[in-house]
């Protein structure tokens, strides 16, 4: 197991990579964008990008705003 | 670069001229530009389309929230429409440079709204963050529209610095007070060689016409459009001020007058007689 914080919240999981998560999520790749760590992690690097002990994420989508 | 997009045309005394709003590389045939907030329901986004005809819209990067699936905007907004996704929620410079790079990996291009807000009760943008960012996001290829106050020196900065456009605001968000600052707004329009968007202020679909009579290239519109209690009429009622502007705009009002001036023959009344 590892920990995470995973867009502000603690979260305890398995090993496994960004997309992996997106998908245990059931986040749509095409509308979210994933930091890791501060830097982007680009959509073709989600499968290669194995989440680690510690790692900070933030997974954003666009919402409502004017 | 030429300018991709629907083309809008007018008949100007008697010939036909292009009218497209140029934003960046792309040419709109609307000058409406709508925002998706406060809605009641996301169900209204694509009827607010239709009924507005407004090709852009603002949206804002958020945390995803997995249990709230509805959130997600672009799921509701048409194919087609540009996006131009905000920088709220930035205090700084550097705060809206880290938005606007995820906000273009969303993949929906190169528009950024630059919003760094520091005063938390008229929400008042911050000119001289919103300038540093704008310098950034522009050398990184952004199509840059910041959102500030109605100052014609910054405007001329962010010129310089190479925004795309500059969104001064009328009155402040969500206010709908309409455009209290009017003369600062003219000063802006008359020296810009860059679009005017006026942002934020507008309550009416009154005051976006008096707006784009000034001269205004387009207008922002989201409370009033969201606020009323039928926004998709509302959002009719904009397009067609919008329009109803911008023609009297081009048709160049003729000049006011101090005293009356009869738009009837002053001669020929019945039953007057000639003097002898």
């Amino acid at each position: 197991m590892i920990n995470l914080l995973l867009n502000g919240e603690k979260e305890s999981r398995l090993a496994g990579s960004v997309l992996d998560l997106l998908t245990e999520k059931r986040l749509a790749p095409e509308r979210v964008v994933v930091e890791l760590n501060g830097s982007i992690v680009k959509r073709p690097q989600w499968q290669e990008t194995i989440l680690r002990e510690g790692d900070r994420l933030e997974i954003v989508c666009f919402v409502g705003g004017g | 670069m030429k300018a991709i997009g629907s083309k809008s045309s007018v008949l100007l005394v008697g010939v036909e001229v292009q009218d497209d709003l140029i934003l960046g590389s792309k040419a709109f045939s609307s000058r409406l530009l709508t925002g998706t907030g406060k809605f009641s329901s996301p169900r209204f986004i694509p009827q607010i389309l239709e009924a507005s005809g407004s090709q852009m819209m603002t949206v804002a990067v958020r945390r995803v929230n997995p249990d709230k699936p509805e959130e997600d905007m672009l799921t509701h907004i048409p194919a087609g429409v540009t996006i131009l996704p905000n920088t709220s929620g930035a205090r700084t410079a550097q705060e809206a440079v880290r938005i606007a790079r995820i906000a273009r990996e969303m993949g929906c291009g190169d528009f950024i709204k630059i919003e760094v807000i520091t005063d938390m009760k008229y929400l008042l943008p911050d000119g001289e963050e919103t300038l540093a960012a704008t310098a950034i996001l522009a050398k990184e290829g952004f199509a840059v529209l910041p959102y500030i106050q109605p100052d014609p020196v910054l405007c001329r900065k962010l010129e310089e610095a190479g925004a795309a456009a500059v969104m001064p605001l009328a009155a402040p968000i969500g206010s709908l007070r309409g455009l209290r600052c009017r003369d600062m707004l003219e000063m802006i329009i008359e020296a810009s060689r860059v679009p005017v968007i006026v942002d934020a202020g507008i309550g009416k679909s009154s005051h976006a016409a008096e707006a784009m009579e000034m001269g205004a290239d387009a207008v922002l519109v989201n409370t009033a459009i969201s606020a009323a209690q039928d926004p998709v009429l509302m959002s009719r009622a904009f397009a067609l001020a919008v329009q109803a502007g911008r023609f009297g705009y081009l048709a160049k009002a003729g000049a006011e007058r101090p005293v009356a001036v009869a738009s009837s023959p002053l001669t020929g009344f019945l039953g007057a007689t000639r003097a002898a």
